[in-house]
């Protein structure tokens, strides 16, 4: 009886606790919509599995216990039922491919962008570096995003703010609905960039280049963190991705140059195409 | 009873086959080279010039990125000349990346050169490039590299855009190591 | 008598005196035993280094220890409870378990069992030792990811990659005499469909054994190689490549993660027919599932490279066989459930963590059927989701059930019956603390914390604390489990020579504790 009240209280839980999050964000982009839709799928099955499985078997442990005077069974074996019970679980996993596929080939979808961003993971920041976009001599626009967490905050010094550790010093900026396109790479050792919002996330790996893209219809800031160990400060080499509209984009690309250029002493001889 | 001596064929073939699985290992280094040939696997392209000739598909255009990175400490400053152009399948085309060596010291680069998306790299055919040899360039000087390459007619259609990074790492104490030694 | 037994019929009356018996012995009880007692001390030494790592996670913040030092205690954790804990815990139990399970006097190749049982504890402190090494210990994750663990490793990891290749021919010698002794000391008319599930479960994994650590050893050598003498398997820079890393270790790591699930499919399998009092359901389904299993889980490993850039095709493919394995591994679980289905049970202590093994490994299983779909994989890969699943799979699933497996025969091993309401409170403080620990972990993972980091924002802070909690409960309860041994090897009610009403197997056959020398003459089996 004890070990039904525990297993019934855990399994209900989550829905008592609705103030702290338990379900995987549902993102902004159709694609992380689309996810979010395979994981609550895929969720669900597994639910129902269980269900049918932990029913029957706490049936067994209610029912077919000695103290209740139960006397077992001989039976021990019967084809019927493995081969029910190979086929029908078979026969789910494949209809769960099918939707599984389809995400996965529009992820992987290889058309043109209309921008593209050279993403270098470094230990332990970000940077980034939008192709196309001339300083005047041949250099294109890039910087460094870093953490901008103070320590003081780290260490416990200082009251946390909210975005403790979701926060840099220079956000990648983007344009809402364009199609973005990430180039990924590293210096030294894997990274991994990801942003939950986006559903996007690739392994940075020095030597390789590796891509992904996102349309984000949202203007907002979007954050997230580095996801593959790359040594000490691997907790502390954040995302944080701000969209805003596509004019707004120009005029920030324009300044963002300008601002680089004259802090570089370089005298812009192209205007930006 | 005989048991002893198999016994002692079990354990004999129990070690011939760990000893083949540790060659197995090491044998899987080569065939993921050969896989990632084929198949294009991580965006390896090949380590030596395209011989071959291609038809020339006018029919599409595919937009070709030029991409640098430098690898670890690497203290050049490494470009593209140009940081794009639009293609056409089976057609031979050429550009330069440029490297300046900003210290004093002189040092040898290897570029190590990767394509995306990944499958696009056997359709990526250099018929001359600076990463089929490492590149000494004196303290201060500066060099432009050439490559001459052509997209494959074969490259799938839903291709509409190769990106070409090159990774810049300096391999100078691996040589001077290897000279030394010598 | 064949010579292998000659070998010590001087010592035919019982053990030596002192220390060199265990220094010296090659009998397989004693280094059964010797194997568990090692497992249990690397288990709170592991468990020592878990609790430095959630007491790090308790809040936001860093409070107890530095980044570097919380890697080499995520990295130590890992490398310590896979291969200290739960592997030896299984060997040990081979050890003593399958010459009495087989009817044999000994396993078959007692010296080379006495060789690979020590080099283990050099291994692990070796392995220990580099944590007070120049420039710290192993720092890059269990699953020592290049280049982070060969051109940006601290210097030790020479030491590492020595430890590692010491406990593989460990294993291997290990699982080969595994092997000889089924093939070659089965009592007469013990055909091999009528082994012990037990029996079968760890033949198929000494075979996985067999093929994989060797790939395991293939790639630390060329870790090896790539750091000492300027090969670059793993550095682009010199025309290597780092995802090649991956895909060997998984290669090896995959099975890995099935060689430490296997024996406890074969434990719980002697369990609940035992304590249903019936008959275990489709005993060749089962031995067929576990060999299926087994072949799968070689062309499984790139899901755990989701996210490093393979293509489509590679996706998928991985994608379905992964569903695959999945599967057998129901076929399974519907097996003990209908084995328990009309029973007669009763819920000692055994059956208790095996009932436990059932409900939370299969948990484990549908989180990981949830991993295997490669998109929504994008959002789980390196979060506390997938720290969730593997815990799932690992603690109620292998340690769980070498816990049941320890309740069930010690009365063989020692002759005493432990004390019953001990056991039950070890497992409900188990059960309690564990899913306190780790089910949180799947909510702070979909929330989007990433795993092997020491400081978190604010909106994971609720769950992680309640994991905290939970990881020290679940720590300390393992005390009692301590207590339990001692008591039980120093007295107790003296348990029959069948311990268990339901209980069926030769070892029962044997009186309690079961004598130094298993089977002198060999049983017959109808
Ligand atoms: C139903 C069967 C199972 C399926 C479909 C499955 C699937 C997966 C997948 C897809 C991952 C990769 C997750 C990621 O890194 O993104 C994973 C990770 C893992 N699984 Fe499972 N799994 C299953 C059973 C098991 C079992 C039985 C064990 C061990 C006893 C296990 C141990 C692990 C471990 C240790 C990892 C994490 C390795 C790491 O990155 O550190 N899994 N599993
Ligand atoms: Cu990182
Ligand atoms: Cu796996």
């Amino acid at each position: 009886m004890r070990f039904w009240i525990i297993l019934m209280s855990l399994l209900t839980t989550p829905a008592a606790w609705a103030a702290w999050d338990v379900n995987m964000r549902q993102g902004v982009t159709e694609i992380s919509q689309a996810v979010y839709g395979l994981h609550m799928t895929i969720f669900w099955v597994c639910v129902a599995i269980g269900v049918v499985v932990f029913g029957v078997m706490f049936y067994s442990i209610y029912h077919h216990r000695k103290s209740r005077g139960a006397v077992s069974d001989t039976f021990h074996e019967s084809t019927k039922l493995e081969i029910i019970w190979t086929g029908i679980p078979f026969l789910i996993l494949v209809a769960m491919c099918v939707p599984a596929t389809k995400v996965l080939i529009q992820m992987y979808d290889a058309s043109d962008s209309d921008i593209d961003i050279k993403v270098v993971g470094y230990q332990w920041k970000w940077s980034y570096e939008y192709l196309g976009q001339d300083l005047g001599n041949g250099d294109n626009l890039a910087y460094f995003s870093n953490l901008s967490t103070p320590r003081a905050e780290v260490y416990n010094e200082a009251p946390k703010n909210p975005n403790y550790l979701l926060e840099v010093d220079e956000p990648l900026v983007i344009p809402a609905n364009k199609k973005v396109r990430f180039l990924i790479t590293a210096n030294d050792v894997i990274h991994a960039f990801w942003v939950p919002d986006f559903a996007v996330k690739k392994d940075a790996i020095p030597g390789f280049v590796n891509e992904a893209w996102t349309i984000v219809p949202e203007p907002g800031i979007y954050r997230g963190q580095c996801a593959e160990l790359c040594g000490e400060a691997h907790g502390y080499m954040p995302i944080v991705v701000k969209v805003v509209p596509e004019d707004e984009y120009v005029a920030w690309v324009d300044n963002k140059k300008q601002q680089i250029a004259q802090a570089r002493g370089i005298t812009p001889s192209v205007a930006h195409r | 009873m005989s048991n002893e001596a198999n016994i002692q064929r079990t354990l004999r073939r129990g070690l011939v086959v760990g000893v083949l699985m540790f060659g197995f290992g090491f044998a899987l280094v080569p065939l993921y080279d050969i896989i990632c040939e084929v198949a294009g696997i991580n965006g390896k392209t090949s380590t030596t010039a395209y011989q071959g000739a291609s038809v020339v598909d006018e029919s599409r255009e595919v937009r070709v990125i030029f991409m640098s990175v430098n690898g670890g400490s690497m203290p050049w400053r490494f470009r593209p000349e140009t940081t794009e152009m639009t293609v056409t399948p089976g057609k031979v085309y050429e550009t330069a990346y440029l490297a300046e060596n900003m210290t004093s010291r002189d040092l040898v680069a290897q570029a190590v050169p990767s394509v995306s998306p990944g499958y696009a790299a056997v359709h990526m055919n250099k018929i001359e490039c600076f990463c089929f040899e490492q590149q000494p360039l004196a303290g201060g000087e500066d060099t432009r590299m050439p490559l001459r390459f052509m997209v494959d007619a074969d490259l799938p259609d839903s291709v509409r855009a190769i990106t070409l990074n090159y990774t810049l790492f300096d391999i100078t104490d691996k040589v001077v190591g290897e000279t030394a030694a010598r | 008598m064949s010579a292998v037994i000659d070998n010590h019929t001087h010592d035919h009356h019982g053990p030596k005196k002192g220390f060199m018996r265990w220094i010296l012995t090659t009998n397989h009880k004693d280094i059964g035993a010797m194997y568990l007692w090692f497992s249990f001390a690397m288990f709170f030494v592991g468990g020592a280094f878990a609790l430095v790592i959630r007491s790090e996670l308790f809040q936001p913040g860093l409070q107890m220890v530095e980044p570097e030092f919380f890697n080499q205690m995520t990295t130590m954790h890992g490398l310590i409870m896979v291969f200290g804990a739960v592997m030896p815990a299984f060997v040990g139990l081979a050890n003593w378990l399958i010459p009495v399970m087989i009817g044999a006097p000994d396993m078959a190749l007692p010296r080379l069992n006495n060789w690979s049982f020590w080099l283990l504890p050099f291994s692990f402190a070796i392995l220990l030792s580099s944590l007070f090494m120049e420039g710290g210990g192993a720092n890059y994750g269990w699953t020592f990811y290049a280049p982070l663990s060969t051109t940006y490793a601290p210097p030790s990891v020479t030491f590492f990659i020595f430890a590692m290749h010491l406990m593989g021919v460990s294993s291997i010698m290990g699982s080969i005499n595994i092997i000889a002794t089924i093939f070659n000391m089965r009592a007469p008319g013990m055909t091999l469909m009528k082994m012990p599930m037990f029996v079968w479960s760890w033949l198929i994994t000494s075979y996985l054994l067999v093929a994989v650590i060797p790939v395991l050893a293939g790639v630390i050598t060329m870790m090896l190689m790539d750091i000492n003498f300027g090969t670059s398997f793993f550095d682009a820079a010199g025309g290597g490549d780092p995802v090649l890393f991956q895909h060997v270790f998984w290669f090896f790591g995959h099975p890995e993660v099935y060689i430490m699930i296997l024996p406890a499919f074969g434990i719980v399998s002697h369990i609940i027919p035992a304590f249903a009092r019936k008959t275990l359901f489709g005993y060749s389904s089962m031995v067929y599932a576990t060999s299926s299993i087994a072949f799968l889980s070689f062309i499984v490993w790139a899901h755990h490279m989701f996210t490093v850039g393979i293509p489509l095709v590679g996706e998928l493919f991985f994608m379905y066989a992964t569903m695959l394995i999945a599967v057998p591994t129901g076929v399974k679980v519907f097996n003990w459930v209908t084995t328990m289905f009309r029973g007669s049970m009763t819920f000692e202590t055994p059956m208790l963590f095996a009932i436990a093994f059932v409900v939370l490994f299969t948990i484990g299983g549908f989180s990981g059927l949830m991993l295997a779909v490669a998109p929504a994989d994008f959002q789980y890969h390196d979060t506390y989701f997938v720290v969730a699943h593997f815990h799932y799979v690992l603690v109620p699933g292998a340690i769980f059930a070498i816990f049941a497996a320890m309740y069930y025969w010690l009365p063989k091993m020692t002759g005493n019956m432990y004390p019953e309401w001990l056991g039950k409170l070890h497992f409900w403080l188990s059960f309690v603390g564990m899913n306190l620990t780790f089910f949180p972990m799947h909510f702070i993972g979909l929330a989007g914390m990433p795993r092997r980091i020491p400081d978190y924002n604010m909106q994971f802070a609720d769950f992680n604390m309640v994991a905290s909690v939970g990881a020290f409960a679940f720590g300390i309860t393992q005390l009692i489990f301590l207590a339990v041994v001692v008591i039980t090897i120093r007295g107790g009610k003296k348990a029959e020579a069948k311990s268990w009403e339901g209980a069926d197997g030769l070892e029962w056959s044997l009186p309690s504790p079961a004598p130094y020398h298993s089977f002198s003459t060999p049983p017959e089996v109808k």
